[in-house]
């Protein structure tokens, strides 16, 4: 029972805190519980401290306040090179003086291993990420996506059980970050190692990930899996920061159970979700995801409410056309349609009634 | 399939107008290149004027002394006839009475005196005192010369006149290492008393050493501070870097003296502290000591600023990247770090070394008789005894072995791999 629950507190963040200048805290109460084998990512906008929880666990930054424990165990007073851990840095950091075998000779001679030893976990892990036959070159006779993948042999070659991975795409470009993307996420699941991954990139977040945590402001504002992100936001700040979103503010009309009605403040009503409001009359910001937004009264459900759009744009994307609406006074609600054969074509100045299914809305806290 | 590509890669390839595109490329390069040389056309000149020529003097110098051959071009006739080791006869004796009649009225018998005098001590009188006396000298005139002064019969003296009358000669660099040639011209250690050059070149070297590494152990962690305190901090200790270049080097040395002489403020602490008792003051000036102090403190920016400039870039993820692969603090300073500093450190123990191997003016002011190196040397040569030959032959080695200095640098770290700032 215990060895259960110590594999499902691999990682644990105990009522973090961290300041730099003892004035404000850039980590404010950071909880968080990651089992052995998790792909976690922290996703949130630049300076919301995810490098810094990713220090503090790798041993370069001390917590202000509370406890961090690697497998049980607190690593607060652990120096880096005891934790064993694994990162990659997003500058990748390779040693510049050293070939790429010597890059991933170094961490298995400082752990004193024999040579023969090292050759055999080197070659290992110099195949894992397809780069045998570049052992004997230097980091700037690489390419930028080869040296990533060598960060990424390097942090792998001693066998830790845990690796960081702070932004390491950022310097890739998108063909070769999505080709990446995918065998991070295939070492991931081969090898059985727990990640934790820092990235600015939502879709990055979405695709590579076990679960998303969402930071701002110093704060995990929701942690879940990538679906749920997506899908059931808990607050205006992640469904906003996560994919398109349409937000219409307005008032609680009535609630009832898992179901409510929102006025809108032009006098209109629409139906949503309550999620972080609890009684009538409340402030709230309405979310709708552009996809479940529909115009034809057949898909939206029995005695749905509608609401009056004005078409401002249509814009052709190939796989999908985006309506721009003008919706309770606001000029930006979009709409995305499938470019399917059948698909009704909508034209500038063409009112319409737009609806939705009530779980799609989200009423969340007002901004 | 092979041969038409290889014809196609043979012909050669042209210009629209048919003009081959080799000749067509170095017409349109010519203009160019002639316009980049004019530009670069005064500072080659002035490199050349002066740089290239003072050097080229120097060593030209240090084999050329025409001091005796150009004034007594009689006896140095002889010379070049006779074999050395030829009893001189009465036409040598002859000879040496005309150039001594001839110099003495174009009164460059000073000259004479003084050039051969390097070689012979003491015999620079024996010249103008005879010369008074040339107008009496009568044939015979060998009589007549050793009547003048007996010294004349001395064969170590004619010796050393047939070296001198040579006018182009290595001889100086053979005393810049303590030879010398006896009256047949063979290769001998100098007198006891006159070797002095050998063991101020070892010395000279092993102070600019001994200062260079010096200046490394306390440059490395103050330029390792510069470039890691945050920026605000570190202009300031910038400031307290540069601040010696912006006052006087005499004022520097001169602040020197005062603290470190025997009554200075060092001293004056410690005996009022107690540490010190009044007899026991240390001589920590006008000696090796006050040298090394005083040039480490002058030549430390030529270390901490190629380092800080290697060091500024180094980002420290580097150091972090190694302490997470699980190497200690100290392992990854002297695995990561200290491998990236490397070019810095070359080039600043090489400008340091070469700096110091030519100082001149802080071994002058506080170096006393055992802290002078062998500069001082080379503007005693200059200055004093006037014997420029020599002095640009202990120029013409030092500068050899800064260039095999700089040659060895090259070999060991890469020139290319230097870093100045
Ligand atoms: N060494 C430091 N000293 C002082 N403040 C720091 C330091 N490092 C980070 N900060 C501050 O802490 C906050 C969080 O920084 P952090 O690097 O954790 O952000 P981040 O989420 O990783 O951002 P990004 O996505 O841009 O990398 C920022 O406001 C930053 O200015
Ligand atoms: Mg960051």
């Amino acid at each position: 029972m215990t060895a259960k629950t110590g594999a499902d507190r691999f990682v644990e963040f105990d009522h973090v805190q961290k300041s730099y200048d003892g004035e404000t805290l850039v980590v404010k109460d950071l909880n968080l519980t990651m089992p052995k084998g998790e792909f976690l990512t922290m996703l949130g906008p630049s300076g919301s401290g995810k490098t810094t929880c990713l220090m503090m666990l790798a041993g370069f930054e001390t917590a202000t306040h509370g406890e961090i424990r690697l497998d049980g165990q607190p690593i607060n007073m652990v120096p880096p090179h005891k934790r064993g851990i694994g990162m990659v840095f997003q500058n990748y950091a390779l040693f510049p003086h050293m070939t790429v075998g010597e890059n991933l000779s170094f961490p298995l001679e400082v752990r004193g291993l024999g040579k023969s030893e090292r050759e055999a976990k080197i070659k290992r892990a110099l195949d894992m990420v397809q780069m045998g036959s570049f052992i004997n070159r230097r980091p700037a006779q690489l390419s930028g996506g080869q040296q990533q993948r060598i960060a990424l042999a390097r942090a792998l070659v001693f066998d830790p059980s845990l690796v960081l991975m702070d932004e390491p795409l950022g310097a890739l470009d998108k063909q070769l970050r999505e080709h990446m993307q995918f065998e991070i996420k295939h070492l991931h699941e081969s090898l059985g190692i727990t990640v934790v991954y820092v990235t600015h990139d939502q879709g990055e977040a979405l695709t590579m990930s076990d679960r998303v945590a969402v930071f701002n402001d110093g704060r995990i504002q929701q942690l879940a899996p990538p679906a749920d992100l997506y899908e059931r936001p808990d607050n205006s700040f992640v469904a906003q920061f996560i994919g398109e979103n349409n937000k219409l503010p307005g008032t609680v009309e009535e609630i009832s159970g898992d179901k409510c009605t929102v006025r809108l403040d032009d006098g209109e009503i629409i139906d949503a979700t309550p999620v972080n409001v609890s009684q009538k009359g409340q402030r709230t910001l309405v979310s709708i995801r552009p996809e479940r937004v529909e115009f034809k009264p057949e898909m939206m459900p029995e005695g749905a409410h509608t609401v009056d759009a004005t078409v401002l744009e249509v814009i052709y994307m190939g796989d999908i056309l985006r309506v721009v609406l003008r919706v309770a006074g606001s000029d930006d609600f979009v709409m995305k349609m499938r470019n399917t054969l059948g698909q009704t074509r909508l034209a500038a100045g063409q009112k319409i009634k737009v609806g939705w299914h009530p779980q799609d809305a989200r009423a969340l806290d007002p901004i | 399939m092979a041969d038409t590509t290889s014809t196609t890669a043979a012909a050669p390839l042209t210009t629209a107008d048919g003009r081959s595109l080799k000749a067509a490329l170095a017409t349109a390069q010519s203009r160019a290149k002639r316009r980049a040389l004019f530009l670069v056309l005064p500072l080659f000149l002035f490199i050349v004027i002066t740089f290239i020529l003072p050097i080229g003097q120097m060593l030209h110098r240090s084999v050329k002394n025409d001091g005796f051959s150009a004034n007594m071009p009689a006896i140095s006739a002889w010379f070049a006839e006779n074999p050395a080791g030829t009893e001189p006869d009465e036409a040598a004796y002859a000879a040496l009475a005309a150039d001594l009649q001839a110099a003495s009225a174009a009164k460059t018998i000073g000259v004479v005196g003084t050039r051969v005098n390097y070689d012979m001590p003491g015999t620079r009188s024996l010249f103008t005192s005879s010369a008074r006396k040339s107008k009496d000298f009568v044939a015979p005139f060998k009589e007549s010369l050793l009547a003048a002064d007996a010294k004349w019969g001395d064969p170590a003296l004619w010796g050393v006149m047939r070296q001198v009358s040579k006018t182009y000669s290595g001889n100086f660099f053979l005393a810049a290492v303590d030879l010398a040639r006896d009256a047949d011209g063979k290769i001998i250690r100098a007198p006891e008393d006159r070797r002095i050059y050998v063991s101020l070149f070892v010395r000279t070297f092993f102070m600019a050493g001994l200062i260079t590494g010096i200046c490394l152990l306390i440059a490395f962690p103050v330029a390792h501070l510069l470039a890691t305190l945050p920026l605000r901090y570190s202009n300031l200790l910038m400031i307290l870097v540069l601040l010696p270049f912006w006052t006087s080097l005499l004022v520097r040395t001169t602040s020197w003296i005062v603290l470190l002489q025997t009554q200075g403020v060092i001293n004056n602490s410690l005996v009022a502290g107690g540490l010190l008792s009044e007899e026991n003051r240390i001589q920590m000036i006008y000696n090796q000591t006050g040298t090394i102090i005083a040039m480490t403190h002058i030549l430390l920016p030529f270390m901490i600023l190629p380092l800080y400039s290697v060091m500024r870039p180094i980002p420290p993820s580097y150091v972090r990247a190694a302490r997470s692969l699980g190497a200690t603090s100290w392992t990854a300073f002297r695995r990561i770090y200290l491998p990236q500093t490397l070019p810095g450190i070359g080039a600043g123990a090489l400008l340091v070394f070469i700096l110091a191997v030519g100082y001149y003016i802080t071994p002058a002011l506080v170096g006393g008789a055992s802290g002078q190196l062998i500069s001082n040397l080379i503007a005693f040569h200059m200055q004093d005894s006037l014997n420029w030959s020599l002095a640009a032959a202990l120029a013409a080695i030092l500068l050899g072995a800064v260039l095999i200095l700089y040659w060895l640098y090259d070999r060991l770290v890469g020139i290319d791999n230097l870093k100045l700032g």
